[in-house]
Order: structure tokens, then C-alpha cells, then sequence
């Protein structure tokens, strides 16, 4: 680790202090000073490129002249002397921005980069006011990116950003630069759908309008007349942290919210574009009813059917409640209180119950500590098991391909170059291979970023996780045979590394593999490292409903079947995405009435007597609890709308008013949920304490969700009435829908946008660091909820995973996971369902059936399926791949064995 | 080998190939053949001879005879009078300008006797696709030299006293960049080349390679001993076919010979050439953009450090050399540091090779000593200005350079000198302009062209030289405006201060070089929309002075047009309907009649 100190400098004659191993951009802007700059970025760091951040240096307090230097490309030391403000170098920067400014459109009124423009601030800044430039202006041509970027070449101001988060952070290949000179041109070779699965992230690194969103394009809106909230993506089970804005009861856009442990500065492309599932006319909007099973569902007043679902309650039998791992904690709580703790079932399969619960047990029962994604990108010895990091944790993906350049700068700074002059280090590190060991049946694009990939079937993987840990473990008993010869490379990489972490997770549905992983760790835990554990969930909380401890899915069919279910009540899931049509079918059959609490129209719906819709995560607040255990909160963007009721309420009344418990006529509040669960469970107890905001409401009022150029107030609603009505209340946030409230910065969890004086675009977030790059002001935020392993001495699992035997014409069947596609919210979301793959199997190109396109057959849990053959280099042997999640692929539990033959067609 | 009575020394440089060297060299052959003289007279492609304005060139020696101007229909009377009856042909004899005397032998052509050869010292001497004539002229002995009797630190310590500086153009000491490569730590180093010539109006570095690639070569080795690489790589413009393919064969030959490979001359050094092509980008000049070249990569400067000498090429220490630098190695190594430092200035030793072209006489390829006048290296050697012309500037160091006027010609070559006149040495490129030069215009050249070959990276280059070209074309087709002068100043100042690389900084050097000693030339051409020397086409008016012309027609013979009217003894007219303004009249009418 770097050492650094704290040096007197003097800027413009005063003292002040800064750190070294810091560069001077930084310094001056951690100082609170306005110092102009479009090619550094706290994530990119310096090549010294767009010569914005000039500033005079002096030798000493006798040198009047001084020398111009760039600030991104000068280090902090002790005693130096420079000038912001000098005249001459006013001039200097007002001339480069005039330059950049010269083929640049000026077409703000149509940019949907325009007012959070980086070059509008900038220009603002540097006080280039005269427009002199009386030639013609270059011009370029757009290309079509995909669904997700909206190419505008005319705009850029040829900073490199793009390629070099492209490029460098994201290892996507296929963005560059092309041209020379006064024509240089940022674009692929030719128009298509960007590779990159962190696509998105250009239009916030981009400082001018060349890469915009095209899903907010389409949505078409001022960027200040959103409403905006503190959010947490529901796409995967990492918990990114994002700023949704709305618009007429409309979601626009997604975009990052800073958390310095999670995402950083960066959102996967299903995070940022899957958003639009809230504005989807699959949406459920009005309560449906049927009295009897074989009449046709219609729509139902929600007072009205909240009368029959009341009646319905009041009924004598068992009430089931099927909790949901896509629902809030509160949510699942509320459901739990409803029917009562015996009656509530996670709404996972028994496969992906026990699996989470295996990781639930290694996480909070130790040895090794959950990590967080920016900590793994710390790790200087990474091995994966199991996951293609890509397609289930893009975040943690995209931390770990930045292992190289980690390495790089460790190397550099041996020689003294400093962590942020990328070019250098860089250039430097160019050969260094980082110690990440991937081993997965099929290729992963993390691959490239690999020392060493393995490819296996999953009980492979698992005997390759135990072959290290008897590595490490000498004296270990029975060490098993070492399927690879890679172990004992992986062991020494992870003995002699000083920061190991070990990534695994449940996407194969193998839990020898999990247990091996933890084996690993267990392991190096013995050998005194500090080791770290990442186990990926599959969805938002999925980890939060493994804490509440509930049976699985399995056990409320077995129930169902027994004959003894008066009512189901079902919340957020789709059971037919869960459990194979037939065991649904007859579950729901068995049910004397089922109750559907959705966001969209599922088969479980259509099969539902009473289907009542919810509110999104953009239209009510509650918990998530991510992978490594971080209960987070999101707050409602927009208020819920009158026929479509937040869910955690909606359960709460429905229990008030069937069975009187509660505050009967009040209205319920989250807080009230958060207690009673602190209570009945000790691993939420930290949720009882009020989050700090809530224990001490900011002065001044609640944070406002709108800013201060929201325009149309008063107008907004005048198609409902020409009064203004008075915003409404939100008792489960210190949030409020207006404008108006509190005028400093939040309390860093209740940041609604990055703002600062002079500076409107998403760089501000500058502003609300102490240094750039650093943590957010007011420090971390989102409570773990196991933090420490306890160093307890607990045993090996050692379990060997059976060995299994592939007859002629079987293969084994895994999982594969698709960003775009596996994933059942996002889907609905048209940008994201467009990149979705046709339903394939995959086969490695060895295979006696690996033909292109061919169909093939396979009967898999009394299911007979024809897909078509997509030939996938690099697949494990012996394997073949069945994306999940697609439509037409059913549920089946896998790994399986499953005979291939070659389908009629052929 | 046999003996021949007559060697002919026909020069095989690219630019006599260009004026027919192939043609004529196939019908000699022919007719020595057909004359049954092709036992006893050989002909000898060799590089560049230099003087490449009287091309084909032919030396015949041993008498030293000296031919120029060769066409393939003399060659049965000269094979006849020359090679038959020994009687030297006079009428292809080099003929001086000024007192029209004919001079028969090279020696005594001022052109070749005021150059010291020392990187050149084989031009024209031997064939360079054979190894055995290098080895012949010492060839190797410097390489054997440093091999077997010497350590690295003795080889870094003879460049050091030969205090050569890099010729590529910055000047930097050739054995401080050795030493420092030397001395940083690493199993693995590189040996660059740089013969990426990219200077308009530059033609050394190919020149060298075509005519002596094995010095090139042999320098290689000797860097690689110096600072123990094992592999080489020689960066040269794919334009330079003939260069390439004569390095091809002298890196093949010198394998053949156990010069280069494994274990060199049995000392157990080992090293290898490659020859990368460069696509012609002028920034791939630049040290770090070549080096990211080689790589496979974008060709873009990047800020130092890390120095080359450090983390180089794969970020392995590097060290890279211009043609010209590493052509003087072999020698420096066989006779001693002190030897090359005997001559030159006490700062710039050893001798400077130049491209001289432009308005004069001598267009070719010198060498001359270091602290030799500006003017004569114009006058001397390059026997001055055509057509009797007068001398307005001549433009060094390409477009990093700048111009020196008449009354700075004195100024000895010297880097630090010509660096105090605003000029820089430079790798070797000296255009001359005569009187009919127009400086704007000349600026506006090669701001064209530096403007084009702009990677783009850094902001001042890639827009601020736009900005700068801008305005002068517009000067340059009457549209200039008072301030834009302030605004060009202005333009190169910032560029200056921040460009990134060493390119973009000098990058208004012509501009403001210019602007130095003919700033009035800018303003007349703002102000009065007037061209001085009359090359700015926008600006003239093609019209007929009646009073100076003296209406000899050849403005009417000229025009192809056919906008011009002229009777005899009439004052021409022209039709400016039909005019095309193609200059034609203008360049035949010797009176300045039109304007």
C-alpha cells in the first residue's frame, strides 16, 4: 500500500495542505477549487491529453514568471507553488476550451446531455464567452450503437474517455478510435450493437453529449424536471446503488448512484437499461377477480377486492404465504406476519433454497470474511469457481478484470510512478498478468483478464476447489486426486498472495462447489491469511429471504398436496419460473384460492383467483440484502398510485382488517415492519436503530427528490385540476416529493443528485467526496449484517461430490446464464429483451452433434425439448449448455444427465 | 572475383531511379555485351550517390570520371567514345553554373569536394546488396571490435567522447541514452532504429539505407553490445520499398556471414534484427507513439516518464537511434571517440548530413562538418540559387523548424546556434527558397502538414494547428483581417506551452519563424490583399502591365487556355473569362509584367 503524507502547498500565495501520492487536479479539488478538466477522471485517472486543468507553477516565492503545467500530470509535493487564477493561465485554459468548443454543435436544446453537461460547466468555468471561430465546422457521422447508446460524433471534444473505460475498465475491444488530426472519431468499425456489457456507462463518463442513453432519449425529457431517489438495482443479488428518475409517472432513465464498497462509478448494462419493465404494458394496473376457478378473470374495484380477500382471510383454514427473493424484506415480512411464520415459504426451489442457505451458513458462520466488489478488486489473488461473473455479477466482473492494472500500479510504484498516471502505469504494466484463476464449464468474458482458466463440468470444479484446499491444507487428511494439474499453481498463487479472495456462487446449482470454495478459505484462514469470500445469489434478495429462514417451495407443494391450503397467498414471484408447469399446476390446482401480488402479468397471474397489482421498487421503499449480507434501503422515485398499492402496506391492512392485530385505522409504516423483524430475528437487530437521516431528519426539512430547475409545478397536474396540490407524504422516507426541503448535502444515502455550484453534470460527485475516488462524505452507508467471521476452528466440508458416469450418448447439462435474458423483470424491458438470445442449446465444437443451427432433443424432468445446436468454442467436453431463463426453456433442476439425439428436422 | 578493367559506378538511389538509372543501366549492359567490353567493364548499382539533381549519375573509375545526366540514346556513343577509344565524353561532364566551365572528375565538383563523409562514407563506393564490398571498406571491424575486445561500458565510453549527439533531430548525446539504457536493470532490451523519415523535403535516413545498410546494421550490433539486447527492430516507413528490400538482404547476408544471430563472431553475443514497416504517420516518429506502433498499437506520443531507457518497448529498456546516429557508430568504434570529436564545434562534433532542395542549384544529399557556414553549404555546395535568383531563406529542421533569412546565413551549423536563430538542426531537411517564395505560403505548407499528420490526442495540436492553418488560408486568399497576425502569435504561444509530445510543441515553429523576419510579407497580404512574391493565386489579378511588358508573346505560347491575346508587338491581354489561373504566364514572363 501506497504511504502517503500530508505536505504544505501554496495555491494562488496561501497555504495549504494536501496529500502526496496524489496528483495536483485532485489536490486542488479536494481543496474545494474549480480547476476545469475533461480527460482525467477519478476511475480513469491521468494521460495529460485534453491540456484543460492548466496551472502556473513557480519555482519559489521569487519566480514571477512561472511555468505552465498540466495539473492531472504534476505530483503533489512538499512546498510546491502554483496559481489557479493567474491571468495567463485564465487565458490558456479560455483557449482551449475555445478549441473544443469550435466544431461543437451548440445543439444543447436537442441534447439530452444538456444541463448535466460536463462541457457546458466547463465552459462555464473557464469563462469562454466569445465566440470568434468564422470557418466552417467539421462533421461526422452517427452510428448505430444497439438499443442502448445514442451515438452523436458531432459532439465529442475528443477527450478518450470513451476508449479508455471501453477499453481498459471494461475490456471491450470493439469501441476505438479511428482518423488522425482534427478528425479523430470514437466508434466501432462499423455500426452495430456495442459488445460490452457496461455499454451504458459511456454516457456518464462521456463530459459532452456523444454518448447519451437512448432509452431516456426515447422518453424524451429535461434532465432537471426528473424526480429522483436513493435506489438499489433489482437485477442481480451485488446491490448496486442507482439514481432512477421519473417523469409523469414514467421511469426515464437509470443511473449510477455512487457507493464506494459496491459499484464505484460503474452500472451493468442490465442495471442501467432494465428499468423499463416499471413502464411496460405488461404491467398489472387494476385488480382482476374470479369467484370461481372456471369463469375468466375481470377487473375488480381494489376496495372491492380487498373486501373479498378480507373474507377470504377470514375464512377458517390455512392461509400459505409464498415469499419472493425479488421482494423487499419488509415485503416477505409482512407476508410472514399475514399467514404466520409457519405458513411462509421462500418462494425458491428446494435446490436453491439449500444452496442459499449453504451460503448463508458459510457467510455468517465464517471463516472467511464476505467481501465486498470493491474489495475484491483489491484482492491480489482471485480464484472463481463456477461463475460466469459476466452474466450473474457483472460488477464483480468488471472489478476483477481491473486485477491487471491493480498489479500494474503495485509494480509501478516500485519505480516511483504514481497510481494515477494511467498512461504510464499503463504502458508499464502492459505484460502483467494478475493471479485471477477462473474455472467454469463454458468460456467467460472475464477470460482475458484471466492468468489461467479451466474449463469443467461443476463436480470438477468442485474436486479442483478441494484439490487446492488439500494443497494448502498439507497435513489435511485424504486429499483427494487432483482432477486438474492446476492445483497446486492455484494454491501456491493464493498461499503467497496477501490479499486472496475466493469467488463462487450458486448459478451452477452446485453446492460440492460452494462447499469447496469454502473449504479454500477455510484453508487459507488456517494459514493466517486474511482471505475473502464473494458467494453470488442470484437475485436482489435472495440473500435477505435466506436470512428469514423460511422452507422452501418444495415443502408448500408437499403441503399443498396433503390437502390442507385454504388460501395461497403469493408475493412477487412467479412460480412457473421456480418449479417445473406440471408440480405448479397442481399446486395451484390443490389451493382452495390463490392471491397474486405482481408487478407484471406472469402465468401465475393468469392463473390467480385474485390478482392484486403492486408497486414497484420505483413507487415504494424498503430493504435489500445483497450477497455479502448489506441490507440496503431504496426509496420510492414517485409516489404509488392509488390502484396500484404498495405491497408491504397492502399486507399489513389486508392483516389489520382481517384479523384486527396491529394499528387498526393508521396507516402502516415501514419502520413499524423494520422493528418488528429486528425483533423476531437477531441478524436484523441493526435494523431496529433508525437510520441515521431517519434519528436525525436533515435541518431545513426532508431531502427533496426534485431539483431546483424542476419545472411545471404548479401545471403538472392541471389535466386533473388546476390546483395546486400539496405533495404528497411519504412516511417511510426522509424524502419528499418537491422541490423544496432541505438545501445542503444529504446525509450521503439520501443523495438525489449530484449537484454543486457550478457544477450540474454527474461530476459533481466530486463534490460530495473528500477526494475524488474516495468514500462519500459522512462516510459508508448500508448496514452489514454479518461483518466479522468469527475465527472460529470450524471443520472442513471435505465432501467429495459423486463422480458421474456419461454413458454413450448422455451429456451433462448446466446451467448458462445471460445477462440480457436469463433475468425476469429486465426482460420487460424492450432495449434489454432485444439483446436477448433465441433459446439454443450449447455444444462443444468436439460434439458428434455440434452443428450450427442443428436441432437436437433432449428429455430432461419428463420434459421433451427441441432446440437448436449453437456451437460454443471452449465448452467443457462432455457438457452441454442450457441458457436459463429464456423463453421456451423450461424449469428444470440442474446439473442433469440427458440423452442427446439428432431432432427430425435434420 | 574478376578483374575489371573498368568499374561503373551508376547510382541506384531512388531518386535516379526515378530519372531512368534502370533503363539506362539495361541498355549499357546491352551495348558493352554487343561491344564485347562486359568482361573487362563492370557496372556497379551502388546507393545514392547524393546528387540527386543531375541524375542518372555514373562515376567511372578508377580514372574518377564523373557522368551525369544520362539518357538511354547516348549510350552506344558514349560506350563508343568512352569505354572503346578512352576518350571521356564531355558534353555529360557536370557543368557549373556560374562560369558554365565543364569539371570531368567528381573530386573536383565543389559539390562533392566541400563534404567530409563520415556516416556516408560508402555512398557511391559500394554495391549494397553485396557484403562483401562493405566488409571490404572495414566493414564489421567496428562490430568485431566492440565484440570481442571490448566491455559495454567501453563502447558507451568511446560514444561518449565522440560526444555524438542524436541526429534524428533533438540532439540528444547519443552515449548518455546508452548508458542509461545500460544501466537499467532487466534481462531483456531493445535496439530501435528510427527510420520513420518523415520531414518534408528530408531524404537521409533513405539514402543511407539504400546506400549502405550494413553500417546501419553493424551500429545495431554495436548498440546491442553496448547495452546487452538481443533483439533489434528497424522502424522505417513502408514507403521506402527500395530501402526495405536492401535491408532485407544485408540483414540476410550478415546472418549468412554469423554477423547477426546466434553467438556473433563466436563471442557468444547474440542478436536479431526485424524490420517493422510504419504506416507513414509522422507521429510515429515520436519515440513513445513508434514504440506504441511496434507494439500493434495505436502510434501515439504518451508523456514521460517512464523514460524509453527504462520501460521501452513492451516496457523492456529501450534504446532508439536515428539512421543517420547509428551510422556513424562502426567508425567512432574502429578509430576512437577523440577521432570523431576532432572536428565540428564545442557542442556539435562530427559531421551533419543534409537534404539540401529547394531554389538551388545542387539539389543533393551532403555531408558536411559541423561549424561550416550556413552559407556555404548553400553556396559552396549547393552552387547557389537557380536562374540567378536571389536567396530569401532556406527552412531547417522540417516542420519543427524554422527559417534563416540572408542576413543569418553565416550562422555555422551547430544545434545550438541554428536553436538561436529560431531554426533547429533537425534530421537534415534544408529547403531553399528564392525570391519567389511566398512565406505565408511556405507556412501555410506546413502547417497543412502538420496539422495533418496531428495524432489527435492532445488538444493544442489537434485543434489549435486547425486554427492556425485556418487562418492561414485565408491570409493566403485575401480574406485575412487586422488582428489575425495576434491571433496566430497567440495560437502558437498556447500551443507551444502545452502540446503533449515534442511534435505538437514545435508545431508554429514555421509560423513564428516567419513571422519573425517577414512579418511585413503577412501584412501585405492582410492589409494591401497582395501576394510579394506573387504565389498566392487568390490574391493575383491576372492582368497585363503594359508598361513593363515587353510583348515578346511567351505569356501567349504558354496559356493553355487560350486566354491570352497577342499580336506582335502588341501588349498581351488576358481574358480572365477563360483564364484558369494555372501561373503558366506567369512563370514564363520574364519581365514581371503580370500581376
Amino acid at each position: 500500500m501506497e504511504i502517503t503524507e500530508t505536505v504544505s502547498i501554496h495555491i494562488d500565495g496561501k497555504p495549504y495542505q494536501a496529500q502526496t501520492g496524489r496528483n495536483l487536479l485532485e489536490a486542488c479539488l479536494a481543496l474545494g477549487f474549480d480547476v476545469p478538466h475533461f480527460c482525467w477522471h477519478p476511475a480513469l485517472g491521468s494521460v495529460g491529453a485534453c491540456r484543460q486543468c492548466a496551472v502556473k507553477r513557480f519555482r519559489d516565492e521569487n519566480d514571477q514568471g512561472g511555468e505552465i503545467i498540466m495539473a492531472c500530470m504534476t505530483p503533489v509535493t512538499p512546498g510546491l507553488r502554483i496559481s489557479i487564477h493567474d491571468p495567463e493561465v485564465l487565458r490558456f485554459r479560455a483557449a482551449v476550451i475555445e478549441w473544443l468548443m469550435i466544431n461543437h454543435p451548440h445543439d444543447c436544446p436537442v441534447c439530452d446531455e444538456g444541463g448535466e453537461c460536463h462541457l457546458q460547466d466547463m465552459t462555464v468555468m473557464t469563462g469562454h464567452t466569445r465566440r470568434e471561430y468564422r470557418f466552417r465546422k467539421r462533421t461526422h457521422r452517427n452510428q448505430y450503437l444497439g438499443p442502448f447508446i445514442h451515438h452523436e460524433m458531432n459532439r465529442c471534444i475528443q477527450c478518450y474517455r470513451c476508449v479508455r473505460f471501453y477499453r481498459n475498465i471494461a475490456g471491450g475491444r470493439d469501441l476505438n478510435v479511428f482518423g488522425a488530426h482534427d478528425h479523430v472519431y470514437f466508434g466501432r468499425h462499423q455500426d452495430g450493437v456495442l459488445e460490452s456489457e457496461f455499454s451504458g456507462n459511456l454516457v456518464e463518463i462521456c463530459p459532452t453529449g456523444t454518448f447519451t442513453d437512448k432509452t431516456q432519449k426515447a422518453h424524451n425529457t429535461r434532465i432537471w424536471d426528473l424526480q429522483t431517489a436513493p435506489s438499489i438495482c433489482v437485477h442481480c443479488g451485488l446491490g448496486c446503488n442507482t439514481l432512477p428518475g421519473e417523469r409523469y409517472g414514467q421511469l426515464r432513465r437509470v443511473r449510477n448512484r455512487y457507493h464506494h464498497e459496491i459499484n464505484g462509478y460503474f452500472l451493468c448494462d442490465r442495471g442501467r437499461f432494465g428499468y423499463e419493465f416499471v413502464n411496460s404494458d405488461k404491467r398489472l394496473r387494476t385488480p382482476l377477480y374470479r369467484p370461481e376457478r372456471n369463469i375468466a378473470q375481470r377487473e375488480m374495484r381494489l376496495e372491492e377486492l380487498f373486501q373479498q380477500a378480507v373474507l377470504r382471510l377470514k375464512n377458517p383454514g390455512t392461509i400459505m404465504g409464498i415469499g419472493s427473493p425479488r421482494a423487499s424484506l419488509e415485503a416477505n415480512y409482512a407476508l410472514r406476519s399475514l399467514v404466520g411464520p409457519e405458513n411462509f415459504y421462500a418462494g425458491v426451489t428446494a435446490d436453491e433454497h439449500a444452496l442459499l442457505e449453504l451460503a448463508r451458513t458459510i457467510l455468517t458462520q465464517g471463516p472467511a470474511r464476505a467481501v465486498s466488489v470493491q474489495e475484491a478488486a483489491r484482492s491480489d489473488a482471485v480464484l472463481v469457481l463456477g461463475e460466469d461473473l459476466t452474466q450473474t455479477a457483472p460488477l464483480l466482473a468488471l472489478a476483477l478484470g481491473g486485477l491487471g492494472y491493480q498489479k500494474a500500479v503495485a509494480q509501478a510504484r516500485k519505480v516511483q510512478l504514481p497510481a494515477w498516471d494511467d498512461a504510464a502505469v499503463r504502458q508499464f504494466g502492459q505484460e502483467a498478468k494478475p493471479a485471477l484463476f477462473i474455472a467454469t464449464p463454458q468460456p467467460t468474458r472475464l477470460d482475458q483478464a484471466a492468468r489461467t482458466c479451466v474449463r469443467a463440468a461443476p463436480h470438477e470444479i468442485a474436486a479442483l476447489g478441494l484439490a487446492v484446499q488439500a494443497e494448502l491444507s498439507k497435513d489435511s487428511a485424504a486429499a483427494p486426486e487432483a482432477p486438474e494439474a492446476l492445483a497446486p499453481d492455484i494454491a501456491q498463487a493464493l498461499a503467497k498472495s496477501e490479499r486472496p479472495l475466493i469467488v463462487t456462487g450458486t448459478s451452477l446449482g452446485s453446492p460440492a462447489m460452494v462447499q469447496a470454495a469454502a473449504d479454500i478459505a477455510r484453508a487459507l484462514c488456517r494459514l493466517g491469511k486474511s482471505v475473502g469470500l464473494i458467494c453470488c445469489v442470484p437475485e436482489c434478495n435472495s440473500m435477505g429471504l435466506a436470512l428469514l429462514q423460511a422452507k422452501n417451495l418444495s415443502a408448500a407443494f408437499q403441503k399443498a398436496s396433503e390437502g390442507r391450503v385454504d388460501t395461497v397467498i403469493v408475493l412477487e414471484n412467479d412460480l412457473y419460473r421456480r418449479a417445473p408447469a406440471q408440480a405448479v399446476d397442481a399446486f395451484l390446482q390443490k389451493a382452495g384460492a390463490v392471491m397474486v401480488l405482481d408487478h407484471l402479468r406472469t402465468p401465475t397471474s393468469l392463473k390467480a383467483d385474485m390478482v392484486i397489482p403492486v408497486a414497484t421498487f420505483a413507487q415504494t421503499s424498503g430493504t435489500l440484502v445483497n450477497n455479502e449480507g448489506r441490507a440496503q434501503r431504496f426509496h420510492a422515485v414517485f409516489p404509488a398510485d392509488e390502484t396500484i398499492p404498495e405491497a408491504f402496506r397492502l399486507l399489513v391492512e389486508l392483516k389489520q382488517a382481517a384479523f384486527g392485530q396491529g394499528r387498526p385505522h393508521l396507516r402502516p409504516v415501514l419502520e413499524d415492519q423494520r422493528l418488528e423483524l429486528s425483533r423476531a430475528f437477531p441478524v436484523f437487530s441493526g435494523l431496529a436503530e433508525p437510520l441515521p437521516s431517519l434519528a436525525q431528519p436533515a435541518p431545513g426539512g426532508k431531502v427533496p427528490r426534485q431539483s431546483m430547475g424542476y419545472s411545471g409545478r404548479t401545471a403538472i397536474h392541471a389535466a386533473v385540476s388546476v390546483h395546486e396540490p400539496k405533495p404528497p407524504h411519504d412516511p417511510d422516507a426522509p424524502l419528499a416529493f418537491s422541490m423544496e426541503g432541505y438545501e445542503g448535502q444529504p446525509p450521503p444515502e439520501l443523495i438525489t443528485h449530484y449537484h454543486a455550484p457550478g457544477w450540474n453534470s454527474v461530476q459533481a460527485l466530486l463534490k460530495y467526496q473528500s477526494i475524488a475516488g474516495g468514500p462519500l462524505k459522512g462516510g459508508s452507508y448500508g448496514r452489514r449484517l454479518f461483518l466479522q467471521a468469527p475465527a472460529a476452528q470450524s471443520d472442513f466440508f471435505e465432501k467429495l461430490p459423486p463422480a458421474i458416469d456419461l454413458k454413450a450418448a448422455e451429456r451433462l447439462l448446466v446451467p448458462l446464464h445471460h445477462l440480457f435474458g436469463s433475468e425476469e423483470l429486465s426482460m420487460a424491458a424492450p432495449a434489454v429483451a432485444q439483446l436477448a438470445p433465441l433459446p439454443y442449446l450449447a455444444l462443444n465444437p468436439e460434439d458428434p452433434l455440434a452443428e450450427e443451427g442443428r436441432e437436437v432433443l433432449l428429455t430432461v424432468a419428463e420434459q421433451t425439448l427441441c432446440l437448436k445446436v449453437k456451437v460454443m468454442p471452449g465448452l467443457c467436453r462432455g457438457v452441454a449448455g442450457l441458457p436459463m431463463g429464456l423463453a421456451g426453456i423450461p424449469v428444470v433442476a440442474l446439473p442433469a444427465q440427458v440423452v442427446l439425439t439428432k431432432g427430425d428436422a435434420t | 572475383m574478376s578483374k575489371n578493367r573498368i568499374q561503373l559506378m551508376l547510382c541506384g538511389g531512388t531518386g535516379c531511379h526515378s530519372t531512368g538509372s534502370k533503363k539506362f543501366e539495361k541498355a549499357l549492359q546491352q551495348e558493352l555485351e554487343a561491344k564485347g567490353l562486359a568482361e573487362e567493364i563492370k557496372i556497379v548499382e551502388t546507393g545514392c550517390n547524393g546528387f540527386c539533381a543531375v541524375g542518372p549519375v555514373m562515376l567511372v573509375q578508377p580514372e574518377g570520371i564523373f557522368y551525369q545526366k544520362l539518357k538511354v540514346e547516348d549510350v552506344p556513343y558514349l560506350v563508343e567514345e568512352h569505354f572503346l577509344k578512352g576518350r571521356p565524353v564531355k558534353k555529360f561532364f557536370f557543368v557549373e553554373q556560374k562560369n558554365k566551365a565543364t569539371i570531368p572528375h567528381m573530386n573536383d565538383i565543389p559539390f562533392f569536394s566541400n563534404q567530409v563523409y563520415r556516416a556516408m562514407r560508402n555512398k557511391g563506393v559500394i554495391d549494397p546488396e553485396v557484403i562483401d564490398e562493405y566488409i571490404a571498406r572495414e566493414g564489421y571491424f567496428g562490430a568485431a571490435k566492440a565484440l570481442n575486445e571490448m566491455t559495454p561500458e567501453q563502447v558507451v565510453e568511446q560514444i561518449k567522447i565522440s560526444q555524438l549527439r542524436g541526429r534524428g533531430g533533438a540532439g540528444f548525446p547519443t552515449g548518455m541514452k546508452w548508458a542509461f539504457a545500460a544501466a537499467s536493470p532487466g534481462e531483456e532490451k531493445y535496439v530501435l532504429c528510427n527510420a520513420d523519415e518523415g520531414d518534408p523535403g528530408a531524404f537521409m535516413d533513405r539514402s543511407i539505407l539504400e546506400s549502405d545498410p550494413h553500417a546501419v546494421l553493424e551500429g545495431m550490433i554495436i548498440a546491442a553490445r553496448a547495452i546487452n539486447a538481443r533483439q533489434g527492430y528497424i522502424y522505417c516507413r513502408t514507403e521506402y520499398q527500395l530501402a526495405i528490400r536492401r535491408l532485407d538482404i544485408a540483414i540476410r547476408q550478415a546472418k549468412e556471414y554469423g554477423l547477426l544471430g546466434e553467438n556473433i563472431l563466436g563471442s557468444g553475443f547474440s542478436f536479431n534484427i526485424d524490420i517493422y514497416q510504419g504506416a507513414g504517420a509522422f507521429v510515429c516518429g515520436e519515440e513513445t507513439a513508434l514504440m506504441r506502433s511496434i507494439e500493434g498499437k495505436r502510434g501515439m506520443p504518451r508523456p514521460r516518464p517512464p523514460f524509453p531507457a527504462h520501460k521501452g518497448l513492451w516496457d523492456k529498456p529501450t534504446i532508439l537511434n536515428n539512421v543517420e546516429t547509428l551510422a556513424n557508430i562502426p567508425q567512432i568504434i574502429i578509430k576512437g571517440g577523440a577521432w570523431y570529436a576532432s572536428i565540428g564545434t564545442e557542442k556539435s562534433k562530427g559531421t551533419k548530413v543534409f537534404a539540401l532542395s529547394g531554389d538551388v542549384n545542387n539539389i543533393g544529399l551532403v555531408e558536411v562538418p559541423m561549424g561550416l557556414p550556413i552559407r556555404k553549404l548553400i553556396y559552396d555546395i549547393g552552387g547557389g540559387i537557380p536562374g540567378g535568383k536571389k536567396f530569401k531563406a532556406v527552412q531547417l529542421g522540417g516542420p519543427s523548424g524554422g527559417c534563416i533569412p540572408e542576413h543569418k546565413l553565416d550562422t555555422p551549423i551547430d544545434y545550438e546556434e541554428i536553436t538561436k536563430v529560431g531554426a533547429i538542426m533537425g534530421s537534415g531537411g534544408a529547403i531553399v527558397m528564392d525570391e519567389n517564395t511566398c512565406m505565408v505560403d511556405m507556412a501555410r505548407f506546413f502547417m497543412d502538414f502538420i496539422q495533418d499528420e496531428s495524432c489527435g490526442k492532445c488538444t493544442p495540436c489537434r485543434e489549435g494547428t486547425r486554427r492556425m492553418l485556418e487562418l492561414l488560408e485565408k491570409i493566403c486568399h485575401g480574406e485575412g483581417q487586422d488582428g489575425d497576425i495576434q491571433s496566430l502569435e497567440a495560437l502558437a504561444e498556447v500551443i507551444g506551452q502545452s502540446a503533449l509530445c515534442g511534435l505538437g510543441q514545435t508545431a508554429a515553429n514555421p509560423v513564428l519563424s516567419t513571422l519573425r523576419f517577414f512579418r511585413e510579407e503577412y501584412e501585405t497580404h492582410i492589409k494591401e490583399k497582395v501576394c510579394p512574391a506573387k504565389r498566392c493565386v487568390a490574391l493575383l489579378k491576372f492582368e497585363v502591365n503594359p508598361e513593363m511588358c515587353k510583348k515578346c508573346g511567351l505569356c501567349f505560347k504558354a496559356c493553355p487556355s487560350e486566354a491570352i491575346a497577342w499580336k506582335k508587338k502588341e501588349v498581351a491581354v488576358i481574358d480572365k473569362s477563360k483564364c484558369v489561373k494555372c501561373m503558366s504566364c506567369f512563370d514564363k514572363c520574364k519581365f514581371d509584367a503580370i500581376f
